[in-house]
């Protein structure tokens, strides 16, 4: 039997695009849904996200029982769980972006502006950049892909980040722990590299 | 390593129809936009730039659709212009797979706009359409309507004010050099660059491959667009990509 795939949505920007390459790769059983009950008996979820930390967080809070159904899913049952750009900044405890907003809390650690150590380091962090993987991660790849913010996450403990980049100063690319894995950069957007990382996360097992 | 130098194509649009302006007067129709859009993916574009020339006067749905179809089948990050009025402009186009819009004549008229996208959907997919007419040497003014309308409001001004509303991009296009293959306007370039912290793209003008490295080294932007020595195959991107190698830049090797 296909598996489900929860892609969730709460209204992201870039919630087509990752449904788009998600079908590209050769999923047959993605699910773009606002449902807690589907994301509770999810066989994989999807947390796509761009823009404001905290928009993206009151609109997934905002989904009656959604939180509780990731926390089941993902935290109890350890269903894989990908989190991308803001979808995964959302994982930290939480986000300073017009004001303090509190995160899932999955991953320690805080999302903040990215202050640019010159001027000739521009704001937002824009365009394709190196994803290093740091940790031997299955799923992660050294290649290029295709980043787009402002804000970035400052993950408290070193074993959770999986893979870096760099601009201007080390930046975390992905992170994550067990079943969970979180992305800055676009893997929708990523031509062949992106895809080729979500066809690895539609067969990980963690 | 850092951040590489996108190479960004762009593909003017009108009526759902890709057309090739010079000076923004007499088109000439060279196909299907979403078609031209597969074809730069595979090739390794590090953006795509959709211009629709006809919306400040005409509809917008046929734009939304091209944007959803090409969503469907390009997966680089796309960026939209022309016609974009209001936040709900904008969340049309995001909400169908644009990743960037870039607001021009109506940042002009009602720069709140610029402040309403950046705080709805983020900074990031606020691209601020900064087109300009040098008016005497080192003064440039903000034109609008494609070219059509001066302001009289100072480009540099403009441009910091841009930034100061929450864009967080300028797509710097010299309405003297659009069109006639003479290279960037690289006095224009290289004061809004050294102006703002944020990405600047540089456009209008590109004859060859070493106006774009000029683009970067000399008018310092972070990434260089250009429309027709892509379009009649000219140079191919891996050219591009290969040329800012060459000169000792960051760019994307093709897959």
């Amino acid at each position: 039997m296909a598996e489900t795939i929860a892609l969730i949505d709460f209204g992201a920007g870039n919630l087509h695009s990752v449904h788009n390459a998600l079908i590209a790769t050769g999923a047959t059983g993605v699910v773009v849904t606002a449902d807690p009950d589907v994301v509770a008996s999810a066989d994989r979820i999807v947390l796509p996200g761009v823009g404001a930390f905290g928009a993206c967080r009151d609109a997934l809070v905002g989904i009656n029982g959604m939180i509780a159904a990731l926390e089941q899913r993902v935290r109890q049952n350890a269903v894989p769980f990908l989190g991308i750009c803001v979808g995964m900044q959302l994982l930290a405890d939480k986000g300073i972006e017009f004001g303090e907003h509190q995160g899932l809390g999955w991953i320690d650690g805080t999302v903040h502006a990215i202050e640019a150590p010159s001027a000739d380091i521009k704001i937002p962090h824009m365009g394709w950049n190196d994803v290093s993987p740091t940790s031997g991660h299955d799923l992660l790849e050294a290649g290029e892909a295709y980043y787009l913010h402002g804000y970035h996450f400052d993950v408290t403990n070193t074993d959770d980040i999986f893979a870096t980049t760099h601009h201007g100063m080390p930046l975390v690319s992905a992170v994550g722990r067990d079943n969970i894995v979180g992305v800055q950069f676009h893997p929708e957007k990523s031509q062949a590299y992106g895809l080729a990382f979500l066809k690895r996360f539609l067969e990980w097992k963690p | 390593m850092t951040v590489r130098i996108r190479v960004i194509p762009c593909l003017d649009v009108a009526d759902g129809r890709v057309v090739k302006g010079v000076n923004f007067v007499d088109l000439v129709d060279a196909g299907d936009p979403v078609e031209q859009a597969r074809a730069y993916d595979a090739a390794g574009a590090d953006e795509l730039c959709f211009l629709d020339i006809g919306a400040s006067h005409e509809k917008r749905d046929t734009i939304i659709d091209v944007v959803r179809r090409t969503a469907e089948v390009c997966f680089m990050p796309v960026t939209v212009g022309g016609g974009v009025r209001t936040a709900d402009d904008a969340r049309a186009l995001l909400m169908a797979g644009a990743d960037k819009v870039a607001v021009n004549s109506a940042a002009v008229s009602r720069p709140e706009v610029v402040s309403d996208i950046a705080g709805r959907f983020g900074s990031q997919c606020m691209v601020a359409s900064i087109d300009a007419r040098q008016v005497e040497e080192g003064c440039w003014e903000i034109f609008t309507h494609g070219g059509r309308t001066p302001t009289g409001i100072d480009a540099l001004e403009h441009a910091v004010r841009m930034a100061e509303l929450g864009a967080g991009e300028l797509l710097v296009t010299s309405m003297d050099r659009d069109g006639t293959r003479d290279g960037y306007d690289l006095a224009l370039t290289r004061a809004i660059a050294d102006t703002v912290s944020i990405p600047v793209v540089a456009s209008g003008g590109v004859g060859n491959l070493d106006h774009m490295v000029d683009g970067v080294i000399k008018g310092g932007a972070n990434a260089v667009l250009a429309a027709s020595i892509f379009h009649f195959g000219q140079h191919s991107i891996s050219d591009a990509h290969d040329a800012l190698r060459a000169a000792g830049l960051l760019a994307r090797h093709n897959n």
